[in-house]
């Protein structure tokens, strides 16, 4: 699973690199999709325990030595929730980019000046 | 250019701080005090078969609480931030309406299959409600111009939150701990009617991430 963890890795790079690249506001929002994606593949490989499965109980596992036969469960709980959440913070970047594009008729970052320093 | 080089030079700051996670990676034979406490306690305590159902809904409960109102808060500033718009548009196919709308039952069952079983089978209250978002979805793409009762969505989406917090405040007045889903007998292990309050709760965050994602759905269409 050392893979895993590298491609998420190289994910989390390629994501915050958009983010800081990219003048487009939709490609801005694409580069932090990529980036979540990262660290949830990132997450998900560290909880990983060679030879083992799921943390679900049902009879490919036996009960009694169900501590020795399953991956840990607590960062797939976490990373569960983190891509619903995901979801719901990405459709609010995109309508906050539409609401800024209504009103400044541009995709490009460098037109909104506003909160630049 | 000088922009550039920015960038660059946090590439590479950020690339010497994540480094070592790679290379210092090394795999634990075990798992850890706490995954152990709450693998076994699953099975003890709480008789519920998914172990990572067990960790959201009980273990880390009020982590959960907090992810359902991030995910209402999400949709609260989508739903102000985009309005009401007109204008009409083409319908579809009489090929697609017609699919569309035997399959709209069939994905809505699956979705409530899914969560009521998120105790027993991989899945749970939050893939449940994305599915049935889906159906919406589903339906919005087969008719542009079809009207979504909001009333209901937002009673389905306040009643279910409600009911979810109702749950907990139980707990703590049976004096056992908020969230806690021994407020009602725990069954036995592996029934569909196991781990006590777990489905209970479990179905109503799949309602609620449902009706959330149907109305981010629905705001969103117009645009």
């Amino acid at each position: 699973m050392i893979f895993a963890l590298i491609l998420g890795f190289v994910l989390l790079l390629i994501g915050i690199y958009g983010m800081l690249s990219q003048r487009n506001l939709i490609k801005i929002v694409i580069g932090f999709s990529i980036a979540d994606t990262g660290v949830h593949i990132i997450i998900v490989a560290v909880g990983y325990l060679r030879n083992r499965t799921a943390p679900i109980l049902d009879s490919a596992v036996s009960i009694k030595d169900a501590v020795n036969q399953v991956v840990d469960p607590i960062p797939s709980a976490l990373v569960l929730t983190a891509i619903v959440i995901g979801l719901a913070v990405t459709a609010l970047m995109l309508s906050f980019v539409v609401e800024l594009v209504k009103k400044g008729n541009s995709l490009s970052i460098d037109k909104y000046q506003e909160l630049k320093w | 250019m000088i922009k550039k080089i920015f960038v660059l030079l946090t590439m590479v700051g950020l690339f010497a701080v994540l480094y070592p996670l790679i290379s210092h990676f090394e795999y634990s034979e075990n798992l850890s005090e706490l995954a152990s406490k709450y693998v076994t306690g699953s099975v003890e305590d709480l008789k519920s078969q998914n172990v990572v159902t067990s960790v959201i809904v009980t273990y880390r409960g009020l982590d959960t609480l907090g992810e359902v109102t991030v995910l209402f808060l999400a949709t609260a500033g989508i739903g102000f931030l985009l309005g009401k718009r007109k204008g009409k548009k083409r319908k579809s196919s009489e090929l697609l309406q017609t699919t569309s709308s035997f399959l709209m039952g069939l994905i809505i069952l699956f979705g409530v299959y899914i969560f009521t079983h998120g105790h027993l089978t991989p899945g749970g209250g939050f893939q449940g409600g994305v599915i049935i978002a889906t159906a919406f979805l589903l339906l919005i793409l087969t008719d542009v111009n079809m009207k979504i009762n909001h009333t209901i969505l937002q009673v389905v989406e306040a009643f279910s939150g409600a009911f979810y917090v109702g749950i907990g405040i139980v707990g703590l007045v049976l004096m056992i701990g908020f969230l806690n889903p021994e407020i009602i007998p725990l069954g036995k292990f592996g029934y569909l009617f196991s781990a006590g309050a777990i489905p209970i709760i479990y179905s109503l965050v799949g309602l609620k991430v449902g009706a959330e994602l149907t109305n981010i759905l629905d705001t969103m269409r117009g645009e």
